[in-house]
C-alpha cells in the first residue's frame, strides 16, 4: 500500500488499493460460485446414486468453465414488448447486492474491505435490495409466467426477511454490537473458552434454526424456489431470459448463497475462531480456514435440502413465515432479554 | 474542490434527475422504479453527513420493504395512462398552490432563526468531540428521552395495521382450505388402508380367456 501511495500519491493510491483488495474478494467468490454450480451437481448426483458431471476434465473439474463458455456463446433474446432498458437491468440489480455485500464481511480479525460501525444493518440493507432484480426482471420480460415468479418471490423474501431480522436482533443483543468483527469475538469468550460451546449457535439454538431456513427462504432455493417452480410456472422469473443474461441471474443465486452461508458462520457459528479450545496449539488457533470450513459445511446443508425435500406449495411458505418463524422469534427474543438481565446470563 | 463534494454533486444531479422521472415517467413502474433510486440516492446523502445509522435504515425500509410492497401493487394495476392524464391542467392551478406553499413553509422553517440549524453539530464534527457512535446516541435518544412518544407511535403503527387486516379479512366459502396443522398430524393408518387377500392360484390360460369373453 505504501508502495502505490508513494507512485500514485496518497488519494489515488488509496484508490487503487481498494480495488485490488475488491479484485481478491470478488475473484475467489466467483472461482467459488462456478465450483459450488460443480458441488451441486456431484452431491445431489450421489445423493440419487448418479455420479455427476465426469466429462469435462480430470473427474470432470473443468465443467463449470464449459458451461460458462457455452453460456457466453449464446444470443441474448430480447422479448417484443418487453421493457429493453430494465430487461437488460434486472441481472445487474440481482447480482449488485450479492457482491456489495462482501464490503464488510470480515475474514478474521483485520481482513475486512470495510469495517464499519453499523455493518450488520449494513448487510440486511443490501441484501433487501436483491428483490428487485428478481421484481423487475419479472415485470420487463413480457411474460404472464415470470410476471406470476415475480409476484411469488416479493411476497416471499418480504416475509422472510422479518423473521431474519429478529434472528439477527437476537445476535446483536448478546454481543451489544453492530460490528461483524466484534459479533465473532464475542462468540470467542464466555464459559466454554472460545470453542465450540460459546458460539451464538448454542444459547440461540431457534434463532440459529430460524436464519439459517430464512436463508434459504431469501435466497429462492429449494425448497422454497417457488419463484422458480419449474414444474409450475416454467422458470419463474428469468423464464425469458437466455444466455450471459441468464447466467448472471445464476451467478447471483449462487454468491447469495455463499453470502449466506459466510453470514451464517458469523453471526452463529464463531466465523473464524476454532471449534477447539485454545490450549489445543495449531488446531485451536483460529484462522480464516476455519471460516471457509464453516461456510462449506453451511453450503452443504443447501445442496442437501434441495436433495431431500419436496418444494413447499405458496400457502405453506406463508404460514411458515409469519405464523411460526415470525412468533418464535419474538418469544425467543423475549426470553433472550429476560435470561440476559437475569444472574445465569452468560453475557457480561 | 473536494472528493466529498464532487460526490455531494453527482447525488444530487443523480436525486433530481430521479425525483423529475419519478413525476414525469408515463409508465408508473418505470415512475416506482425511479422513486427507488431517489430514496438510494438520499440515502448517499445522508452517509455524507455520515448520518449512517439513518442512511441505512433509509435503504432497509424504504427500498427494502415499503417500495417492494408498492412495486407489487403497482405492477398488479392496469392503469389506463391517458385517462390520468386527461385532468392534469384542470388541476394543474391547485396542485402547483399546494406544491408552493408547501415550499415556502418549508424554506421559512429551515431559514428561521427559532430553528437552530446553525448551532446543530455536523456528524464529524460531534464525533471528533469523543460522541460515540450515533447509532448509540440515537438508541439512547429513543429509549431514554422519547421513549413515550416512540412507544406511543408503535403502537399507533400496530393498531393501523390491525385495522387494516381487520377490513380485508373475509373467509371464503367456497375455497379448499386445509388446516396444515392436520396435514402434518396425518399418519399413513389415515389415508393407505391395507387389504390383505389370500393369494390367488393361476388358471389356465384358456379359462381365463373366456373368463374375459364372459365379462
Amino acid at each position: 500500500m505504501e508502495l502505490l501511495q508513494s507512485l500514485l500519491g496518497s488519494e489515488a493510491g488509496m484508490a487503487v488499493w481498494t480495488l485490488l483488495k475488491i479484485l481478491a474478494i470478488v475473484a475467489p467468490l466467483m472461482i467459488g460460485v462456478a465450483y459450488l454450480t460443480l458441488a451441486e451437481r456431484k452431491v445431489i448426483g450421489y445423493m440419487q446414486i448418479r455420479i455427476g458431471p465426469n466429462r469435462v476434465g480430470p473427474k470432470g473439474l473443468l465443467q463449470p468453465l464449459a458451461d460458462g463458455v457455452k453460456l457466453l456463446m449464446k444470443e441474448i433474446i430480447l422479448p417484443t414488448q418487453s421493457s429493453k432498458g430494465l430487461f437488460l437491468l434486472a441481472p445487474v440489480l440481482s447480482i449488485m447486492p450479492a457482491l456489495a455485500a462482501w464490503a464488510v464481511i470480515p475474514f478474521n480479525d483485520t481482513m475486512v474491505l470495510a469495517n464499519i460501525n453499523a455493518s450488520l444493518l449494513y448487510i440486511m440493507a443490501i441484501t433487501s435490495m436483491g428483490v428487485y432484480g428478481v421484481i423487475v426482471a419479472g415485470w420487463a420480460g413480457n411474460s404472464k409466467y415470470s410476471f406470476l415468479g415475480a409476484l411469488r418471490s416479493s411476497a416471499q423474501i418480504v416475509s422472510y426477511e422479518l423473521a431474519m431480522g429478529f434472528a439477527l436482533v437476537g445476535v446483536l443483543m448478546v454481543s451489544s454490537s453492530l460490528n461483524l468483527v466484534d459479533i465473532v469475538n464475542q462468540q470467542g469468550q464466555g464459559i466454554a473458552g472460545g470453542s465450540i460451546f460459546s458460539w451464538n449457535w448454542l444459547p440461540l439454538f431457534p434463532l440459529f434454526i430460524v436464519y439459517l431456513v430464512s436463508g434459504v427462504a431469501e435466497t429462492n432455493r429449494a425448497p422454497f424456489d417457488v419463484a422458480e417452480g419449474e414444474s409450475e410456472i416454467v422458470a419463474g422469473f428469468h423464464v425469458e431470459y437466455s444466455g450471459m443474461a441468464f447466467a448472471i441471474f445464476f451467478l447471483a443465486e449462487y454468491a447469495n448463497m455463499i453470502l449466506v452461508a459466510a453470514l451464517t458462520s458469523i453471526m452463529f457459528l464463531g466465523g473464524w475462531l476454532s471449534p477447539f479450545p485454545a490450549s489445543w496449539g495449531a488446531l485451536g488457533a483460529s484462522s480464516i480456514a476455519w471460516l471457509l470450513v464453516k461456510m462449506s459445511a453451511v453450503l452443504f446443508c443447501f445442496l442437501w435440502f434441495r436433495a431431500t425435500f419436496p418444494r413447499y406449495r405458496y400457502d405453506q411458505i406463508m404460514r411458515l413465515g409469519w405464523k411460526v418463524f415470525i412468533p418464535v422469534t419474538l418469544v425467543s427474543i423475549l426470553v433472550l432479554g429476560l435470561w440476559m438481565l437475569s444472574p445465569l446470563s452468560l453475557w457480561k | 474542490m473536494s472528493f466529498q463534494a464532487v460526490v455531494f454533486y453527482i447525488l444530487s444531479a443523480i436525486l433530481i434527475f430521479a425525483g423529475f422521472r419519478v413525476v414525469t415517467a408515463k409508465n408508473p413502474v418505470h415512475a416506482a422504479l425511479y422513486l427507488v433510486l431517489a430514496f438510494f440516492t438520499a440515502s448517499g446523502h445522508w452517509l455524507l453527513l455520515q448520518a449512517e445509522f439513518l442512511a441505512i435504515a433509509l435503504v432497509l425500509v424504504y427500498v427494502g420493504a415499503v417500495m417492494v410492497l408498492f412495486l407489487f401493487v403497482v405492477m398488479m394495476l392496469d392503469i389506463n395512462v391517458e385517462k390520468l392524464r386527461e385532468g392534469f391542467w384542470r388541476h394543474f392551478p391547485q396542485a402547483a398552490t399546494v406544491a408552493l406553499i408547501m415550499m415556502a413553509e418549508i424554506v421559512l422553517i429551515l431559514s428561521s432563526p427559532e430553528a437552530h440549524l446553525a448551532d446543530v453539530k455536523p456528524a464529524a464534527a460531534a464525533a471528533a468531540a469523543g460522541e460515540i457512535s450515533n447509532v448509540k446516541v440515537l438508541g439512547r435518544q429513543l429509549y431514554t428521552t422519547y421513549l413515550l412518544a416512540f412507544e406511543a407511535a408503535a403502537v399507533i403503527l400496530l393498531v393501523a395495521m390491525v385495522a387494516a387486516i381487520g377490513i380485508t379479512i373475509r373467509q371464503r366459502k367456497d375455497s379448499k382450505y386445509v388446516d396444515p396443522g392436520v396435514q402434518v398430524r396425518v399418519q399413513s393408518k389415515d389415508r393407505v388402508r391395507v387389504v390383505k387377500m389370500a393369494a390367488t392360484k393361476r388358471q389356465d390360460d384358456a379359462v381365463s380367456d373366456s373368463n374375459e369373453q364372459q365379462a
